[in-house]
Order: structure tokens, then C-alpha cells, then sequence
């Protein structure tokens, strides 16, 4: 190349000089390749997740019918006499923390949304959004201590007929658990709704509330349920709460101030149990984790369908 | 001739302006109930701890007598099992953000992989406890060592630490890579040079908040079966081991009371390193934000 | 008219200009030598037909309305364009004549050869030091003493060494945008390249710092054949030799400066530069 250069020394033909060399072209060949292995590793992880859970499962059903486990009514693994192993009490369980969370988080944290998107002022906002990060950075067990030990003899004074082990105490607690979740992901809606459509309903003289109920709300209302159904989702799959607080007998009822069990607290109780390896009451955890793990699978396609199929164009 | 009717407008007026009134102060009400509860949680944990919050605590090992028990090997054994998920996490995590953001070309693997990890972030972490239970424990032959349950850890914060990586790495503007392509730079040499140092603080914010999580969660290692009345400290990545959140769940459900107070103290150790690693977290952010 | 345009088609655009150009620089080197470019992003057909020489230790401007294609030409000249996907090119560009649309023309050497200066400045966040050495250091030159040579040397050329020279270790966002937009130029001279393409490198500047700029282009040109693209037309009358005019994906005309702006042969062209669109 013939570079018009006064220069006695020349950086290109210092440059033609170090080219050539083969570790550059190896390196820019390889490196993508690596990338793309760490890539599928979540792939894999995905997939050892689910072939773990069927094969271990499958194992579950050659000792269990399937019918029994989907519709029996009694969970009784550890009777010596006649085991039973029918779901819906776990899933009851599961369900009645899940309600009670949802009851006491889905209004808190839209409230506290509309009240950070739309009434808030800076100032408040740069104080309030640091402390919903560290309440949502609480470790679980954390809140299942405070449950224990905190919540749930406070309700004992309100209601004296509420045991030691209930529903109520966990659920509000899980409930406290997603609060953060639902509020921040709320006002991430709520606020990506753009303000020349607020102020054209400022301009009519509407009030704040009426800007916030009957614009801001209605437009972000898929963002918002996502949010609700992705915290439904955690409310489901949380472990550590109901393991302290809820109990361990698995009922087929609608009583919430009595001991419970959900799916995920009767793995925690065989896993520390001593069941062997290779009884039905080890490949028991394997089905029930299964079922755990479609329950949120669903909740999780169901909120990526709602918030991308629901996306506002502004 | 009129539609609207002054008279009306002005009388109902005062009625709007007072619903609004009202409601602002509910939804104040609502957002000041998260701030108190997390008070109140701080202030009972922390009232029920600090009478057994000493030394002896930190250095004694568990015991059977709540006024001997100590959180050393719950301690250390959090510093072992960080030390096998900070680089794994870490390594696997930027490097698929990288191959995301810098390498994927739009298609159907790569979108599978997309929405693949935005599913693994569903996923509840007892189900990660199944898996490290059948795939390290078992299959792998780890036993309930560190390693194994480092591995499951690492799968577990694997999506956070990815999604914050994508962002860091997305947030380089563009002109930086034009500028060293313009200079004859390869594309790794670009992403090594000018991508990665300018997403670093990013990167690092999000890690260290994912290996805070991974500290507080205990599903997985109940799962596993890791123990809780350890009397020796690991020696490798091959040793059992016990966890903060492990030794305070199993203080938390003994049934005397005075364990509940133990629990408490565990959980101010465990607070305390939660909100070190959050205080350097937002630190790093604050300090190098935004240069363009 | 008509007919002698499609006679000699296939060997030039405008046919009232170009054999004046050749025989008035016999002796001046050509570095680029387009012929016949066409360029696609995806169906937008983004240049068309484009013919145009590029002479050595010359100012070449281009200049047009927006969206005219004289960004999308100037970054084929360093296949930049290249980091859009969807790019389609057909065509020849000879750059020391070797096409460098082809395959087999390494696209890191060719861009060791050809700098660039970007719209807006755009130093990386290192110190300033470290930015002009960037280019020498990933070329594989890691001497320090050299590179200490090759910064001093290239903020020399870029007139900045004396505005810098006591904060090398300083963040080059710590400097204004002109300063910043002469840092670039200084980390583009670093590696001593023979073309250096500009994409309205002063657009984000303030009329100071533009005119700094301005001075250092004509300064430059004694040593490197420079590219520029620009938005204003007083710029390239004022700094260039020869002007090219784009419009929609074709060159209209292309011509010594001073004939361009007092007596260009297109309507199209006299439009233009008289203010009446763009």
C-alpha cells in the first residue's frame, strides 16, 4: 500500500507487520462459538429441568394412578397402613395462601402505583422506590420468621380461633412478599403511558383521579394484570413462608384458620424428612414439583401472551 | 343555545375536587403500608436478635443449647457457596448477554433462547432445588457439597444476571462500536475493548444484586438436603456445608422459644451481609452512571 | 444528449464532466475509483448507479438533502454500511485498485487504511491517552515509547497537543465537543491512514469550534486524501476541491468546487445550491 507518509517510521508498516498473525482470526472464529455454548446452557437448563421432572415423575405413576393423584381428595403419604396420594389438598392449600396474597397485594399495589406515577412528587419518589428494592430483596425465610413470630400471634388477638399454623398469617405475608413486585412493575406501566395523553385530559378539566382512574388505568390495564399474574406466579412457587408458617396437613376444605399444606411446603417437609431414595414418597416430591412447575409455567406464558399481545401503541 | 350548564359544573366541582382529595390520601395510606411493615420487620427482628448478637455468635459453631449456638459455619459456608456462584453465574451470564446482544442474528434459535430465559425466570426456586437434587447430588455424584449446590445457585440467578448484563451492554451507544470498527478493530476486539469496559458498572450492579439473592435463598439447599449442625468448616468445594438462610430456617422452626431469638440474630448476620452487598451495589451505579 | 448519455454509460454518469476531469488531472492519483455502484436496504434502493473518482491529497465533498445517500456512499467507501443488516450492494468500489466489494478484501485492513470521523464525537470513555492509542494498541503495537510518539504526533496533527498535553490521563468527556471532535480526528491519524472519511463531522459543533475544524480539514489534506460529507454548502464550497452533489441514491453532478457552485450544468444542481429545497 503506498501511503503517502513523510514519516521515517511508518505505524502502518508497523501494522503490516504485526498482522498476519493467526491468534486474531482464531480468536474471532472461536469466541462467538463459546458465547453461543453458554447461550444453550439455559436451554439445557430448561431442558434437564423438565426431562428431570417427567422421568422422576413417570417413576411416581408406576406406583400411583394417575387418576388417583389428579382427583383424589386425601394426601396421607406417611400412613402405614393405606398411603394416599390425591393432590387437591396441596392444591388447595396452595391456593387459599395464593388468594389471601393476591387479596392483600393486587389494591396496595395499585394504589401505591397510581400514587407513585400520578400523585407523587419527585422528591417522595426517590424515597419510596429504594425501599420497595430492599423490601423485595427481604430473603424469604426472612419473611416467614416474621410470620411466624410477628403475624401471626398478632392475628391471634383479632381472631382467637386462628391456630398456631394457618392459612391467614402466610398468605397475608406472601402477599407482602409480592407487594413490590406488583407496584413497581404497575408503575413502570403507568408511566410509560405517555403525558401528552394526561395532559389532554388535564386540559378538560378533569381531576387527578379522574386522569388516573379513567385515562392512566384503562391504558395501562395489560401491563398491570401481567404484573398481577406474574406475582401470582411467585406467590405459587414460594416455599420458605408456608414451610414456617402454614403447617403440614393437607386439607380438602376452604378453612383458613386452621394448619395447611401446600405443594411446595410438603417438598421442604420430605426433603427434610427421612424418606429414602426410591420410595414413592421421594418420587412423590418429583410429581408434585411437576405439578407446581406447570401451575407457574402457565401463569408465565399467560402474563408474556397478555403484556406483548395488549401492548398499547402511543 | 348551550350544552353545558355552568350552574351544574361548579356544583359538582367541589364534590370531584373532594374524591380526589380523598382518594390521594388512600393511595398514600397504601404506599406508606409497605414502608411501615418493613419497619416494623426490622424492628422486631432486630429487638428479638441484638440480645444474642456477640462474638460468641459469629465464632461459636450450631449447638443444641440455644445460648451456644453459633453462625460460624453458616458463615463461611455462604462465602464457600458465593464463591462458586459468582464466577460461574457470572462467567455464563455475561457471556450469553454478549452472544445476545453483540453475535444473535434474528431467528428462531435465538428467539427461543430469548424467551427461554425470560421462563427460566418464572420458575420457582424449589423447582432448581429438584434439579440439583437429581442432576449435581445425584447423577453428578457431587453429594450435598458445595459444588452441587453452587451449581443449582448459579442456574438459578443465571436469567437475572443475563437480563442485566443485555441491558448494560444494550445502554453502550452505538457510535462507540462504529468508532473502533472505523479503526480497523475485529468484533472482539471491539466488545472486549470498548463494549465490556463501558457495561462493567452495569454488569456489576446487577451480579451483585443477583448474588444477593442467591445468599438469602434458601428452597434450593433445603431441597438438597444440605445439613444444619455442622461442627467443621469446609475445606473444598467437595465439603458438606451448611447456609445463613439454612441455619436460620432451622432455628426459626425448633420449638422452644428462645431459638426463635437465636433465628432473629442469624437473620440481623444475614441482613447485614444483604445490605453490604446492596450499599456497594448502589454505590457502583451512582458513581459511574451515564458518561455519554 | 440523449443519446451519447447512453452511449457511454456504462463508463460514466455525466458525460459533460467527466473527460474534463481526466484531462485535467492526468497527474493526480486516483485512491477510489467507484464504478457502477448500486446499494439496497432491503427493497429501499439506497444508491443508484453511483460513478465517482476520488483523487489523492484532495478534499472531496458531497453534499445533498437528507436521505440523499451521501452518508450511506461515504460509509460504503469503509463498509461501514455493512453493520446495517439487510445491505445489498452490486458494483465496484476500487480503492488502490483492489475492489473492495469483494469478498476476499479483508474488511479490518481496509479500515486500517481508511478513517473515520463520525457525526457526532464520539471518544470512548478512557482517557485521552488511551483513546489515540486505541488503534495502534489493537494493531498489535504495544511499545511505550512508540505509542507515547504516536499520541504526541497525532494530537499534533490534530492541532489539540497544546490544549491537552498536561491532562493525557484525563477522561476525553471531560473536553468541550469541539475538543472532543478533534480527539477523534487525532485517534483516526494514529494510525496514519491514507483516506480519512468525514460524516459532517462539525453538525454537532458550535461555530467556533467548526471553524478549528475547518482549518485542521485543509491542514490535512496536505498529507491525506479526506471524504467529507456535509449538510452545509458554504462548508464544502470553502474547504473542498471537488463538490459532489447526491439526489435520491444518484450522483446529479460532479465537478471542481468552484464549477459546482457558480456554474453547475443541472437545473437540479442550481436549485439546490441557490437554497430553493434541501
Amino acid at each position: 500500500m503506498a501511503a503517502p507518509k513523510d514519516g521515517a517510521t511508518s505505524v502502518q508498516d508497523m501494522i503490516a507487520q504485526s498482522q498476519g498473525k493467526k491468534g486474531k482470526k482464531f480468536t474471532e472464529k472461536l469466541m462467538p462459538i463459546l458465547l453461543f455454548i453458554a447461550a444453550t446452557l439455559s436451554v439445557l437448563t430448561t431442558i434437564a429441568i423438565v426431562f428431570t421432572l417427567i422421568f422422576e415423575t413417570f417413576e411416581f405413576f408406576q406406583r400411583v394412578s394417575i387418576t388417583d393423584f389428579l382427583f383424589g381428595t386425601e394426601w396421607l403419604p406417611f400412613s402405614s397402613k393405606e398411603p394416599m396420594f390425591g393432590i387437591l389438598p396441596l392444591i388447595a392449600g396452595t391456593l387459599k395462601v395464593t388468594l389471601i396474597a393476591i387479596v392483600v397485594a393486587v389494591p396496595l399495589g395499585i394504589a401505591s402505583a397510581v400514587y407513585l406515577s400520578e400523585y407523587a412528587s419527585d422528591r417522595i419518589r426517590r424515597i419510596v422506590k429504594p425501599i420497595l428494592e430492599v423490601l423485595a430483596g427481604v430473603p424469604t425465610i426472612v419473611y416467614g420468621f416474621f410470620a411466624l413470630t410477628f403475624v401471626t400471634p398478632l392475628l391471634q388477638e383479632l381472631i382467637p380461633s386462628l391456630k398456631v399454623f394457618n392459612a391467614l398469617s402466610p398468605g397475608i405475608v406472601v402477599g407482602i412478599m409480592i407487594l413490590p413486585m406488583i407496584t413497581s412493575l404497575s408503575e413502570d406501566a403507568m408511566s410509560s403511558v405517555p403525558n401528552s395523553i394526561r395532559e389532554g385530559a388535564l386540559g378538560l378539566g378533569s381531576t387527578k383521579l379522574e386522569v388516573a382512574i379513567k385515562v392512566v388505568l384503562p391504558a395501562a390495564l395489560s401491563g398491570i394484570i401481567a404484573s398481577v399474574v406474574l406475582a401470582v406466579s411467585r406467590a405459587i412457587g414460594e416455599t420458605m413462608i408456608v414451610s414456617l408458617a402454614a403447617g403440614s396437613t393437607p386439607k380438602w376444605d376452604w378453612a383458613v384458620n386452621d394448619s395447611i399444606q401446600t405443594m411446595t411446603a410438603y417438598i421442604v417437609q420430605v426433603a427434610t424428612g427421612d424418606a429414602g431414595y426410591g420410595t414413592t414418597i421421594y418420587y412423590s416430591i418429583y410429581a408434585v414439583g411437576f405439578t407446581l412447575f406447570i401451575f407457574t409455567l402457565v401463569m408465565n406464558l399467560l402474563a408474556h401472551y397478555i403484556s406483548k399481545r395488549f401492548r398499547e401503541e402511543y | 343555545m348551550r350544552y353545558m350548564d355552568e350552574a351544574l359544573v361548579t356544583k359538582r366541582m367541589s364534590k370531584r375536587l373532594a374524591y380526589n382529595k380523598l382518594w390521594r390520601t388512600i393511595f398514600f395510606i397504601a404506599t406508606s403500608f409497605a414502608l411501615i411493615t418493613l419497619a416494623i420487620l426490622l424492628y422486631r427482628v432486630v429487638t428479638q436478635g441484638a440480645g444474642y448478637l456477640n462474638w460468641e455468635f459469629l465464632t461459636n459453631f450450631a449447638s443444641r443449647f440455644p445460648a451456644k449456638a453459633g453462625i460460624k459455619a453458616a458463615l463461611i459456608g455462604s462465602l464457600w457457596l458465593m464463591a462458586v456462584v459468582a464466577p460461574v453465574s457470572i462467567i455464563l451470564g455475561v457471556g450469553t448477554a454478549i452472544y445476545l446482544e453483540e453475535y444473535a442474528k434474528k431467528n428462531k434459535i435465538n428467539d427461543f433462547i430469548r424467551m427461554n430465559i425470560s421462563n427460566l425466570a418464572g420458575v420457582p426456586s424449589i423447582v432448581f432445588g429438584l434439579l440439583g437434587l437429581t442432576i449435581f447430588v445425584r447423577t453428578f455424584g457431587f453429594g450435598k457439597s458445595i459444588l452441587a449446590a453452587g451449581l443449582t445457585m448459579s442456574l438459578l440467578i443465571l436469567p437475572v444476571i443475563i437480563v442485566a448484563a443485555q441491558e448494560a451492554i444494550r445502554a453502550v451507544p452505538n457510535d462507540q462500536r462504529e468508532a473502533s470498527y472505523g479503526m480497523g478493530a475485529t468484533k472482539w476486539q471491539t466488545i472486549i475493548r470498548v463494549v465490556l469496559p463501558a457495561a462493567i458498572p452495569g454488569i456489576l450492579t446487577g451480579s451483585i444484586l443477583a448474588l444477593s439473592r442467591a445468599i438469602g435463598e434458601t428452597a434450593p439447599l433445603v431441597v438438597i438436603g444440605i445439613p444444619v449442625i455442622l461442627q467443621f468448616l469446609p475445606t473444598s468445594v467437595f465439603s458438606e456445608f451448611t447456609a445463613l438462610p439454612m441455619q436460620i430456617y432451622d432455628w426459626a422452626k425448633r420449638p422452644q422459644e428462645e431459638f426463635q431469638y437465636v433465628a432473629a440474630a442469624g437473620i440481623i448476620v444475614l441482613m447485614t451481609v444483604l445490605i453490604i452487598m446492596n450499599s456497594i451495589a448502589v454505590f457502583i451505579r451512582n458513581k459511574f452512571q451515564k458518561r455519554y | 444528449m440523449v443519446v451519447l448519455q447512453d452511449a457511454q454509460k456504462t463508463t460514466a454518469t455525466n458525460p459533460t464532466v467527466k473527460p474534463m476531469i481526466v484531462t485535467e488531472n492526468a497527474t493526480k492519483k486516483i485512491v477510489y475509483d467507484t464504478r457502477n455502484l448500486d446499494l439496497w436496504y432491503g427493497e429501499h434502493h439506497g444508491l443508484k448507479d453511483v460513478n465517482l473518482e476520488i483523487y489523492e491529497n484532495e478534499v472531496t465533498a458531497i453534499i445533498g438533502p437528507s436521505g440523499c445517500g451521501k452518508s450511506t456512499y461515504l460509509k460504503t467507501l469503509n463498509r461501514m454500511v455493512e453493520l446495517v443488516p439487510s445491505v445489498r450492494t452490486s458494483g465496484q468500489i476500487m480503492y488502490r485498485e483492489r475492489n473492495i466489494l469483494s469478498k476476499e478484501y479483508p474488511v479490518e485492513e481496509l479500515r486500517t487504511h481508511v478513517g473515520m470521523v463520525f457525526q457526532k464525537p464520539n471518544p470512548f470513555p478512557k482517557s485521552i491517552y488511551d483513546n489515540i492509542a486505541y488503534g495502534p494498541r489493537i494493531h498489535g503495537i504495544r511499545n511505550k515509547k512508540v505509542l507515547d510518539e504516536i499520541v504526541e504526533k497525532s494530537l499534533r496533527g490534530a492541532a489539540i497537543w497544546d490544549e491537552v498535553k498536561d491532562r493525557l490521563n484525563q477522561n476525553a468527556y471531560g473536553l468541550s465537543g469541539g475538543q472532543q471532535q478533534r480527539i477523534c480526528i487525532a485517534r483516526c491519524l494514529a494510525i496514519e491512514p491514507d483516506v480519512i472519511l468525514m460524516d459532517e463531522p462539525t453538525s454537532a459543533l458550535d461555530p467556533i469550534s467548526t471553524l478549528k475544524v475547518e482549518e485542521l480539514v485543509q491542514e490535512l489534506k496536505e498529507q491525506y486524501s479526506i471524504v467529507i460529507v456535509t449538510h452545509n454548502m458554504q462548508q464544502a464550497a470553502r474547504i473542498s476541491n471537488r463538490t459532489a452533489f447526491f439526489l435520491s441514491g444518484e450522483v446529479v453532478e460532479y465537478d471542481e468546487t468552484d464549477n459546482i457552485f457558480q456554474n453547475p450544468t443541472d437545473q437540479r444542481t442550481e436549485d439546490y445550491i441557490s437554497g430553493r429545497f434541501g
